[in-house]
């Protein structure tokens, strides 16, 4: 059967696509506060508010510690919660993270990512979204303004999952894809609205004929039972996000797993990267293939709960990959991905060879050259067995 | 009580049951125990009012003494408490003295 294909096919920027699926969604409340570069998805979205295209509760406050706070208050309080931030948001946001995550909320946050300060920088980077990897949220990551759109529609899904309940943040890159304008396909309202349903509450603060309290203090008693089922609600992430994926794919023709495999399946070389720049190394991609040379990429769209045996097994038959990170893990050794990579093909005794290149911190292009550079490097640590370095930064000035 | 595991316990350590603070024990973190002097008590309940916890008892509108399974001795009953010309009908005692 031909999966039904409805809407409209515009030419939008990322903010833009990812505002219009939370006025198709239509949330209850939304507590937010601008920062460069996701400012412009709140813009437009209060747009809706103050036009009456959307019945929901905006309250704009006095920063992002207390934009998370007001979401909490009415997740818990029982209704359907959004927000959008970006960087130094995202710090601010730090404690109130874990609160809304341990309180089992189910929020949709966009994070456009931007680079961390010091040094002050408002462009594109991936720093904003690894510090808060381990902080027990969802993470979807988004290559493109498609991409977004269809994630933060999924996400609210997912999170709001009766089996889980977690509050979720959805990635795209800023400016490159948050500022650019792309091709979209938009669904129509009604089928967003049937896909993603009537909010279910859980526990709400406001029946009152049912009281209950947010935010005991657990002691050493209990911490460590609630740790452990938060583990364990993680691990069935995975396979609510394929379900959503699948009722997804009926309304829009549009396909997504846990990650993506791009010509990977044959392939000797490989490289693992997130978001846009997966965009530009497909392209090079392509072109080592007419030169008859076998590489592939993975591109991972579910990075927390982070798949490791799905990733493993397919990166297990290459020879060489690099993951690329755009963000660094000071004083860990390696970026991020790379360290989720290595321990997806650490049960994996003749895994592939790894290497791992920083690249386009604070918005730095990543260019196709670039993606050429690493390629020919991995052909010639197939070739000859050596590598020279595992970690290196690429296109930066000595 | 029995302990609870991690398959039982609660999404999010929501409270879904009324007045669950009860099973709860609090008396044990005390430093200072709160003293009743009878004789200078006007019975004002201020002491019952101002209680962060349960920890004062009234029966029939009096103040008879307190519950020390939940009073943490933070001392504002003592604080707050008039007393009679100016004699405290609470005094905080440091425990094990
Ligand atoms: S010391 Fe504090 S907790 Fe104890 S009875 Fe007085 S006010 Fe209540
Ligand atoms: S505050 Fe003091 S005087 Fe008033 S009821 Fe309590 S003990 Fe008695």
């Amino acid at each position: 059967m031909m999966a039904q294909k409805s809407g409209r096919i515009v030419a939008v920027t990322g903010n833009e696509a990812v505002a219009e699926a939370l006025r198709q969604i239509n949330p209850d409340v939304s507590a937010a506060y601008p920062i460069t570069p996701a400012t412009d998805i709140m813009q437009r979205f209060t747009g809706f508010v103050s036009d009456g295209k959307v019945k929901t509760e905006m309250i704009l406050v006095e920063s992002e510690h207390s934009a998370m706070s007001g979401c909490i208050g009415a997740a818990a309080a029982g209704g359907r919660v959004m927000t959008a931030t970006s960087s130094q948001g995202l710090a601010l946001m730090w404690e109130e993270l874990f609160i809304a995550s341990g309180t089992r909320l189910p929020i949709v946050m966009a994070l456009v990512n931007r680079a961390l300060s010091a040094p002050l920088n408002i462009h594109g980077d991936h720093s904003d979204g690894m510090g808060a990897r381990d902080c027990g949220w969802i993470q979807l990551w988004s290559e493109n303004a498609q991409e977004a759109y269809d994630n933060t529609i999924q996400a609210f899904r997912i999170a709001e999952h009766m089996d889980i309940r977690l509050p979720i943040m959805v990635c795209l890159d800023g400016f490159i894809i948050s500022h650019s304008i792309e091709r979209i396909e938009y669904i129509d309202d009604d089928a967003v609205s049937k896909l993603v349903g009537e909010y279910k509450q859980l526990n709400p603060l406001l029946d009152l004929e049912h009281p209950v309290s947010y935010g005991p203090l657990i002691l050493p008693d209990y911490y460590m039972e609630y740790r452990k089922a938060h583990a364990e609600v993680m691990s069935k992430v995975p396979g609510i996000v394929l379900d959503v994926a699948k009722d997804f794919e009926k309304i829009s023709g549009r396909k997504y797993g846990l990650f993506e495999e791009y010509r990977l399946d044959d392939a000797e070389i490989g490289l693992v990267i997130l978001n846009s720049a997966a965009g530009t190394s497909k392209d090079v991609i392509d072109s080592f293939r007419e030169k008859g040379i076998k590489a592939g990429l993975l591109k991972p769209r579910l990075f927390r709960p982070f798949p490791y045996d799905e990733i493993g097994n397919a990166l297990k038959h290459l020879k060489a990959i690099c993951v690329l990170d755009r963000a660094d893990a000071f004083g860990g050794s390696y970026g991020p991905l790379f360290i989720d990579i290595a321990a997806s093909l650490y049960p994996h005794k003749n895994g592939p060879v790894l290497i791992n290149k920083i690249y386009g911190l604070g918005g730095r292009d990543y260019m196709p050259s670039h993606a050429e550079l690493v390629l020919n490097e991995l052909v010639e640590i197939v070739k000859t067995g050596k590598v020279k370095m595992i970690k290196e930064y690429i296109a930066v000035r000595e | 009580m029995k302990l609870k595991g991690w398959k039982n316990v609660n999404p999010g350590a929501v409270c879904t049951e009324a007045g669950s603070a009860l099973q709860f024990k609090t008396g044990s973190w005390r430093a200072y125990r709160p003293k009743w002097i009878e004789e200078n008590c006007i019975q004002c309940l201020f002491c019952w009012a101002y209680c962060p916890d349960m920890a004062v008892n009234v029966k029939d509108g009096k103040m008879t003494g307190f519950n020390y399974d939940y009073c943490k001795g933070c001392g504002i009953c003592a604080l707050e408490c008039p007393g009679k010309k100016g004699n405290k009908a609470i005094v905080m005692e440091e425990e094990g003295k």
